[in-house]
This record gives structure tokens, sequence and C-alpha cells, in this order.
């Protein structure tokens, strides 16, 4: 298993296809970076624009925390498309490619062969998460600065102070790679039915924005389902920048306001990645290899 | 000698098409076992099934006295094989194509038995090359380096000169030899040109829409001076009779198209036209298939099934 994951590492990381990911994360954030970098003050001010009236604001509210945030927002939606390049390829591409068969006549378990497949892709995802958060808030931080970060809900706004950032980041990062884990198992799970990787590709980001849009809809029929489609819960790590208030309604650090939110999609997700990859087996072991 | 392979009433339906129709044969140790049959005559579905990539609908394999299911991780760490194209990971080098597939076998190989192998096949100059910068010829003598890398007792070669020009053709057919007789391999070669096995080949199976058409020693397909006689009378039946109860009876083939059909020693033709006439046998054709090649183009053009070439 151990061999098996070692090769499908190298040869993730030996296709320059690979790099396209981490390529467009880089131009898209270095973008965003740049336009906030050059013209953030007039950005704040519209974002702060129902605010202003109201509350008197100090210091730097254009901080790296509040950038990352920013970032992560914008991208969060768009990551999934370059994990899908990768993952939805995993089968299919080597059966395009001819090397299945190869592979297959190797004293290896389909089992075994799926299981590292699959652990592959989500390693892949995890570094490029890694590197999206390297530049997200690293970079941002470096370029930006550190302060108090203002996060805006939708009938209230948050100030977490800036000692009280960095561990949430790491939550939310931690969840954005679940969230993402469950792409890659979707996609790894659709390569199982084609002999090209363009089919299972568009499949899985079909399935994505259908789900996306019935998960944002409120609409009476679709909201039964709701609480069980993956793209409900891929935006939980948003829940990390909430804090719980007390009597007198200040803040209480460290805290996070729905815990139970982000308890529950963490296990809708790790059921989602459970069954894609335990259906993945299941097809994979009956499959007959014709390519 | 131990059977390496023994295939037994094997059936691959797809849908309810059978690719594969009750098929049985064995290769022993030591055999270049030439599997023909005309493109979809089922050859590649039974090396798939061989190899578990495909799965049977029926029947039962039994690999080094096996039986494949069950036994699957050390039957195939015994096999090495190339499947119809020598399809590699073109992003990568040779060497590196070659290292990766030799980690999956249950072997230690070193680098210098890495570099062994693609001197064997030419290519240890163009170790370090992407594989995208290769020939096809350049391809399948990796493929082949890939099947070997783990040094297994038996090589499947999957229609292993297509694509190839005539000295590349050559280079196969001298591997194969050389792996047989140099290094005692056990080997199944598929083809469905009859040239292309004819020279290497100890025993041969012709398959015809997934069944059996003719299975035999090469002695006994090529022997050079036998050959077989195709009869049209004016009575075949009857004329069947009469050889029946004669000297011809152990020469006697299955019946084609209605046809009597003869096989025996070249110089016995103008004996058996003369007992045709000498008992009445009016005879409208007496048609001698001079080759194997003649008899296999035949046969597989095919109308009829035949049990067995040779009893």
């Amino acid at each position: 298993m151990w061999k098996l994951l070692q090769i499908e590492l190298f040869k993730i990381y030996r296709r320059p296809r690979t790099y396209i990911a981490f390529g467009a994360i880089t131009a898209m954030i270095a973008i965003i970076q740049l336009g906030l970098k050059v013209d953030g003050k007039e950005y704040m001010e519209f974002v702060m624009a129902d605010l202003g009236s109201t509350f008197s604001f100090e210091g730097n509210l254009l901080n790296g925390y509040f950038v990352c945030f920013v970032l992560l927002n914008l991208l969060l939606i768009h990551v999934p498309l370059l994990i899908s390049l990768i993952a939805a390829d995993m089968i299919s591409g080597e059966a395009n490619m001819g090397t299945l068969r190869l592979l297959l006549t190797k004293p290896i378990s389909r089992t075994e062969f799926i299981l590292a497949k699959f652990f592959a892709s989500a390693i892949y995802t995890l570094t490029l998460l890694i590197w999206l958060a390297v530049l997200a808030l690293f970079v941002s931080i470096a370029v930006f600065g550190t302060d108090d970060m203002f996060v805006m809900k939708n009938y209230y706004a948050v100030q977490i102070s800036a000692d009280d950032v960095f561990w949430r980041y790491v939550g939310a990062f931690g969840f954005a790679a679940l969230a993402m884990i469950t792409v890659a198992a979707l996609g790894f799970f659709l390569s199982l039915f084609a002999e090209n990787s363009i089919g299972p590709i568009v499949a899985t980001i079909s399935v994505i924005i259908v789900t996306t849009i019935l998960s944002t809809m409120s609409i009476p029929l679709f909201n039964a389902i709701k609480p069980y489609l993956f793209t409900t819960h891929m935006v939980t790590w948003k829940e990390f920048f909430d804090e719980k208030v007390d009597a007198e309604n200040n803040v209480i650090k460290g805290t996070i306001e729905n815990p139970d939110r982000i308890i529950t999609s963490v296990i809708v997700l790790s059921l989602h990645i459970v069954a894609f990859v335990g259906a993945s087996i299941w097809v994979f072991k009956k499959k007959d290899v014709l390519s | 000698m131990q059977d390496i392979i023994k295939v037994t009433g094997l059936t691959k339906k797809f849908d309810r098409f059978p690719a594969v129709n009750e098929l049985s044969f064995s290769v022993q140790e030591g055999d270049v076992y030439g599997f023909l049959g005309q493109n979809g005559a089922g050859k590649s579905t039974t090396i798939r099934m061989l190899l578990t990539l495909i799965a049977p609908t029926k029947g039962e394999i039994e690999l080094f006295g096996k039986k494949l299911q069950g036994n699957k991780h050390e039957v195939l760490s015994q096999i090495g094989a190339v499947i119809e194209k020598p399809d590699v990971y073109k992003y990568l080098s040779a060497y590196e194509n070659l290292k990766l597939f030799a980690k999956l076998s249950d072997k230690k190989i070193t680098h210098q038995q890495l570099m062994d192998q693609l001197e064997m096949v030419g290519l240890a100059q163009r170790a370090k090359d992407k594989v995208k910068t290769f020939s096809q010829g350049m391809k399948q003598r990796l493929g082949i380096a890939i099947a070997l890398v783990h040094d297994p007792k038996l090589i499947i070669l999957d229609e292993p000169t297509n694509g190839l020009d005539p000295q590349g053709i050559a280079d196969i057919r001298n591997l194969i030899l050389h792996l047989s007789r140099d290094r005692n391999k056990t080997i199944v070669v598929s083809s469905h040109l009859l040239t292309e096995i004819e020279h290497v080949a100890t025993k041969v199976l012709i398959i015809d829409r997934g069944r059996k058409l003719v299975e035999g020693t090469a002695a006994e397909l090529f022997d050079p001076s036998q050959t077989i006689i195709e009869l049209d009378t004016f009575d075949n039946a009857s004329g069947l009779a009469k050889l029946q109860s004669s000297r011809w009876n152990t020469m006697l083939q299955p019946s084609r198209e209605g046809l009597i059909v003869v096989k025996l020693d070249k110089k016995d033709t103008p004996a058996l036209n003369r007992y045709l006439v000498e008992n009445g046998i009016e005879i409208l054709s007496l048609q001698p298939r001079h080759s194997l090649e003649d008899y296999f183009l035949q046969i597989t053009s095919g109308k009829q099934h035949v049990e067995a070439f040779t009893n």
C-alpha cells in the first residue's frame, strides 16, 4: 500500500498538468492582492458603507487576516474546479493512456490500488490548500500586516482580536481541506466510468454547480435535501470566524458561536468521502478492464 | 512437463454476445504457445482473463497449478505481459517507467538490473529520454523490458508486433527465440498473422469467434511434408463412409462445408486418388491446401466450427 502510494505521488508530481492548479491559484491570489494593495482603501469604503455612518473605525482594517478572508471567500468556490483536474483523471487518465491494464497485470490488489490512488489525490488536494494558505494568509500578512479582523455577517459584524485569529485560520483551512477532499472523492468516483478525463472533470464540476444551486436556493421543495448535500456544508469554514458573546454582549475570546454546525458538517463531509471511496472500490473490483 | 496454463470451458459474454465460448487449452512449461485468430476472434479477451483484467462468465483458469481466483497475487507475480499497445507514462523517461513498474513486483531490483534490461532491448542509450520522444518500436521494446524486469516464468505477449516495421518485427521474433531458448521462459504470443507465429511457436492454437478451431504442435501443423486435401464428390456421405472403412480413416479430419477433409503425406495423394477411382467414388474436385496459412485463412473466414485438427 505504501509502495503504491509512493508510486502514485511520484506520478502526480511529475506531471506538468499538476502544476496548472498551483499556477492558477498563484496568479489569482497575486491579482487580488495587487488590486487590494493599490485600491484597497476604496474597496474598504465600499464594504463598510453601511456601518461607516454609525461606527467609527480605527487601526488597519485592510490587514492580512481580512485579505485572507476575502481571498478564501472568492477562491474556495473555484478550487474544486482545479482539484477535479487531477482527481477526476486518476482512473480515467490511466485508462486513456493504456497504463491501467499494465498496472493491473502486476501483483497488486484492486482495493489497495483504489485506496492508494485516492490517498494520493487527497495528498495533492492538501498540498494545493497548503500552497493556498501560504499565499493567502502568510503573504497577505507580510504585505498588509496584522490587526483585529473585521467580518461582515448577514445581520451583524464581528470584530476578532488580532491575537485570536490565527488558530481560526488553522481550523478554517483544516475544514476546507476536508471539503476539498470530498470534491476529490467525487471526482475520483466519477473517473471510474470513463476512458478519458474530460467527461469526469465536466461531470464533477456539473454536480458541484447543481448541488450548490440546490444548497443556496431557498425553495421549499429542495429544503428537505439541503442538509444532506455536501455543498451545503462546504462553506461551514466561515463558522470559525464568529464568536460567542456573554450576557453583557462582550465577546468571549477563543470561542466559536456555532461549534455544533462545524461538527455536523465534518460528519456529513466525512460520510460523503467514505461513501464515494467505498463505492469506487465496489465498482472497480467488479470492473472489466477493456481499455 | 508441468501445465503452466490450464484453461477449461472458459466463456466470456459481453451482454449476451459470447466473445470467448467454452475455450479449453493448456500450455506447458517451456512452450512458445502461438495464439492465432483474426481480429475480434477472442484472443485479447482470453489473455485479459488470464491476467485478471476481465472476469470470466464461466470456466476455470489454472496458472502454475493453482486456480487463478484466490491466488491472484502469487500467480501474477510470476507473469510478465504486454497487452496490445505498449502504453507507458509518456512524461517519464524509459528508466523511470521501468523502475516504477519494477517496484510493483515482489522482487528487489537493482539499478544495474534495470540498466541490463534496457540494454537487452536496446534502449540503454535512451534511458534518460522521455518516452514521448520514442518511436512505436522503441515503446514496444520498453513494454517488453517492463514485462521482463522481474524475471517472470511466464511471458504473455498480445499482438507484440502491431505497428512495427519489418526490422522491429524481426527484433521481436529474435527476442522471443532468445527468451525461450536461452532463458527457458514459457511464452504465450498472440497474433492475427500466421507468419509471425510459425517461426517461433512450438505449439499453436487457432481460435475464431471465441471458439477453438485447431490446436497442435508446430511440428504437426507446420510440417511441409503434410498436406490437407479437400474432396468434393458426387455423393460425399457415401464417399465418407467408404473412406471411414478404409486405411484412410485415421487421416480423416472433421468435415467442413460438407466437404471431405483428409490430412496426409503429400506423397500419398496419388494413392488416395487411385483409391477413390477404384472404389467408384466420383470426384468433382480434389483440392490440396498446401500450407497452414491457406488452411488458417480458410477456417477463420469461417463458416463452421472444427473441434480439432490433430488427435
